[in-house]
């Protein structure tokens, strides 16, 4: 089994990695970047039987700080593409 | 009177903490983060600064999780002192020993110089040597350095006095100026500017050597 986390800045959180590209965009003529937020995606290889709570009690205790973060998780068996 | 303090692969402060301590009268035991109890008498823990686990996922977010942590965690609910700088104040915030978390510095860049701070309050055992509203020079050095915490966490840091240092001159964008915050029983400090980088002429000035001595006066009036 595999998992997909993505964890990105909550909204309202101030993102100045997301603010220097929209800004690197912008200066190099791309116009129309309304807004870049910068995140990161974390891949789990599962053993069989993992269960989505199980992943979500990884994200709260670790993959993300909830206090800025959220996390959305997406599974899937290994071969079948994301 | 002892100090343990903690080492994880990639603190670089650890040793300075320790003559901060030392200086102060401490006896300094280092603890190897894989330990899983602290050493037997331990008066304070120091938590170093530096690049634990090279700041991989969130800085001071896998330190956390080490074994060592989690015997901190008990020492301070049983009202143990904890000193946090840096790094070990990321790993404070990361553990929930303190409130808010420590973001990317608002200007992106890393900023490492001497930095003119506020003592917010002189109520706790790590300020009580310094005056409520001192001028002091402290250095700063870090990426990560910009302390957020909500609307209510900011309304009871304020209520309750628990806000321990200021920057003069915000260098990261820390909301309200913070530097330094403390926990609800006023024994745990958390702050980015590096005290044990200023105890000695040799380092450009001795302001931080109050607050180990602070700490030492404390601990013999308790």
């Amino acid at each position: 089994m595999k998992a997909v986390v993505t964890v990105m800045l909550k909204q309202g959180v101030l993102d100045p990695q997301g603010a220097a590209v929209q800004s690197a965009l912008g200066s190099m003529g791309f116009d129309g970047v309304s807004g870049v937020r910068q995140g990161k995606v974390i891949e789990l290889e599962l053993a069989d039987g993992t269960s989505e709570a199980q992943v979500n009690e990884m994200c709260e205790k670790l993959l993300a700080n909830t206090v800025i973060e959220s996390y959305r998780v997406e599974m899937s068996a290994v071969g079948e593409s994301a | 009177m002892k100090a343990a303090v903690l080492v994880f692969p990639g603190s670089n402060c650890d040793r300075d903490l320790a003559v901060g301590f030392r200086q102060a009268g401490f006896e300094v035991e280092m603890v190897w983060h894989k330990e899983t109890a602290l050493p037997a008498g331990i008066d304070v823990v120091g938590v170093p600064g530096g690049f634990s686990y090279g700041d991989y996922l969130r800085c001071g977010a896998i330190a956390a999780q080490s074994p060592i942590m989690a015997a901190v965690m008990a020492f301070a609910g049983k009202g143990g002192h904890v000193l946090g700088v840096c790094n070990g104040f990321q790993v404070l915030c990361e553990t929930r020993i303190l409130p808010g978390v420590l973001m990317r510095n608002s200007g992106i860049k890393f900023v490492c110089r001497p930095e003119q701070l506020v003592v917010a309050t002189a109520s706790s055992p790590f300020t009580e040597a310094y005056g409520a509203g001192d001028e002091i020079t402290v250095p700063v050095a870090h990426h990560d350095g910009n302390y957020q915490i909500d609307d209510a966490g900011l309304d009871a840091l304020r209520s309750e006095d628990r806000i321990a240092f200021t920057y003069g001159d915000n260098p990261n964008g820390s909301r309200a100026d913070i530097a330094g915050v403390l926990s609800a029983n006023r024994r745990v400090l958390g702050m980015m500017p590096h005290p044990e980088r200023a105890v000695d002429a040799a380092h450009g000035g001795t302001d931080g050597a109050a607050l180990f001595s602070s700490l030492a006066g404390a601990l013999v009036a308790a």
